[in-house]
């Protein structure tokens, strides 16, 4: 894919700004699909049927929304620290696309195809808290800053179930490498992770060889669990409801970026979307087969056309991501607000205990097998 | 007086209190109200009609030849509580021999209580089913005779139901 795009443009310097770019579109295309698919699925949920006036069904909605954003006038409190400020909402954003860097999207395309991906993945993505603070402090409001030690202290915390429950998967690959991970799992969606990890033996790129058999549905139910604290983490970390007391507007306005308008407020909504599909794309990579598709094999493979399977790839991925997007959005309306107590004591007394002794099971079994 | 046993506090069972299949119930209940029928109405393009009991704006009713029920005998506008209606009565050759020369309703001021109606002994002033009235002035929100006319058989539905209620 990297080679395709040098060929095709010819300048180094050119195919290299293209390629990181790429990345950045998907987010942008995606960003106006979910914003539409917010509003649509809000009122849907509530028996509505929301916007209906900007072109057939509204589809239009989000780009007059975008349009709103960036026409709106860009204010600065005059007592805020205006470095700090303008700085937060992009340090936000660089920390949830510096993580697309390694998320795969297809065999063939992946930013950066790190040895340590799954870890370098977990450290970027818990960057966007320092901009959430920044943001926080540097608005000189009280909701601000209230909202944003409020998101310190559930994005850290809950950084620790989510690490564990991806340490297990990778307990099982025996790499962090993400494209190591997808491959474990090819050949259909029984030998998903979901469904207790792949059923034959299975031969990673580096050569290693992960040794399995039918007997690894014993940990059907140990990673069912897995998953299910790794996604209710992942939504306490994007500050998703029932998780998003740091904007509760009840009690706090709008939380970290009540002071922010125009295309500030942009980034920092960029930001929680292009979020909440990354931790979608990464419970479909580690859970659900990532770019696999859920019958083992490709059409682009059968017939032999490369371009096919890269194509397909993209498809599964951003179906897979898309779907768990979706549950964020259905969640959202269904379970109410938690209190700052039942955020901590779901974090610190639940999910923590439980991913530690998943974590020694699975490990213990591993080692035993 | 003792406490029923309902009012002790609710034990939640195991399943109840691992939180996840109560969540799931939650969630199959939200994806039904997703592919529910929905309430809104395109307003614009799809109205509401009103049924003969809605007390829309009030109205004078205009016979088939052309000429106003109305005697101007004044009893709307004594019996308004807004004091909304203003009347002027005139002579005329007509059988009924008054018609009101000045009629006009100040629909800032109505308050759609229907007693004007009611006390009509010419069944000349009717509520419609006309819920639209938006103004851009106050002067404009003064109806007179020219708006306020409606031909008697689009008002037949509503009179037709004061029938039936007395």
């Amino acid at each position: 894919m990297e080679q395709f795009i040098h060929d095709l443009i010819g300048n180094d310097l050119l195919a290299t700004i293209v390629w990181c770019v790429l990345p950045l579109v998907f987010i942008l295309g995606y960003a106006i699909v979910a914003i539409l698919a917010e509003m649509k699925s809000a009122s849907w949920f509530q028996d509505r049927l929301g916007p209906m006036r900007t072109g057939p069904w509204g589809i239009f909605q989000p780009f007059a929304d975008v349009l709103k954003l960036l026409m709106k006038e860009d204010i600065v409190p005059a007592r805020a620290d205006k470095i700090l400020f303008n700085l937060a909402p992009v340090i936000v954003f660089v920390g949830a696309y510096a993580a697309f860097a390694v998320l795969p999207f297809a065999s063939e395309y992946v930013g950066a195809d790190l040895n340590l991906g799954l870890f370098y993945l977990i450290a970027v993505s818990s960057f966007g808290v320092l901009g959430i603070i920044m943001g926080g402090w540097a608005s000189n409001n009280k909701y601000s800053l209230l909202g944003a030690m409020r998101s310190a202290a559930q994005i850290v915390s809950y950084e620790v179930p989510s690490a564990t429950a991806l340490l297990i998967v990778a307990m099982m690959v025996g790499s962090l490498n993400l494209q190591d991970i997808i491959t474990a799992q090819s050949g259909g969606f029984w030998n998903w992770f979901i469904l207790g990890g792949p059923k034959s033996d299975v031969v990673l790129a580096s050569g290693a060889v992960i040794h399995a058999d039918i007997g690894n549905f014993v940990f059907l139910p140990l990673l069912l669990a897995t998953f299910v604290i790794y996604y209710l983490s992942a939504l306490a970390e994007t500050n998703r409801t029932p998780f998003d007391i740091p904007e509760g507007e009840s009690e706090l306005v709008g939380g970290y970026h009540t002071e922010y308008s125009g295309m500030k407020f942009g980034m920092f909504f960029m930001a929680e979307y292009a979020n909440m599909f990354l931790v979608s794309a990464v419970a479909a990579v580690v859970f659900f087969g990532g770019w696999q598709s859920p019958w083992g094999i490709t059409l682009g493979e059968a017939l032999d056309i490369p371009v096919l399977t890269l194509l397909e790839g993209v498809f599964w991925t951003a179906a897979k991501g898309f779907f768990f997007v979706f549950v964020m959005m259905w969640l959202r309306w269904t379970l109410p607000r938690l209190r700052v107590d039942q955020l901590m004591y779901m974090c610190w007394k639940v999910l923590i205990p439980a991913s530690f002794a998943l974590a020694l099971v699975v490990g213990f079994i591993v080692v035993i097998r | 007086m003792s406490i029923p046993p309902e009012n002790k506090k609710y034990e939640l069972t195991f399943w109840e209190k691992i939180y996840i299949p109560e969540l799931v119930k939650g969630l199959k209940l939200t994806l039904e109200q997703l592919l529910e029928k929905k309430f809104t109405r395109q307003y614009p393009e799809e109205r509401w009609v009103p049924p003969p009991s809605f007390r829309g704006r009030p109205v004078l009713a205009l016979e088939e030849n052309g000429v106003e029920r109305c005697v101007a005998c004044g009893l709307c506008s004594r019996v308004c509580p807004a004091l909304a209606i203003e009347v002027q009565a005139a002579e005329t050759e007509l059988e009924k021999e008054r018609y009101p020369d000045l009629f006009e309703i100040n629909m800032l001021r109505c308050i759609f209580c229907g007693f004007c109606e009611e006390v009509c002994p010419e069944e000349a002033i009717i509520m419609s089913d006309e819920y639209e009235l938006a103004f851009s002035s106050r002067e404009e929100a003064i109806f007179g005779k020219d708006k306020l006319l409606m031909p008697v058989d689009k008002l037949r539905p509503r009179l037709n139901y004061l029938h039936s209620q007395y």
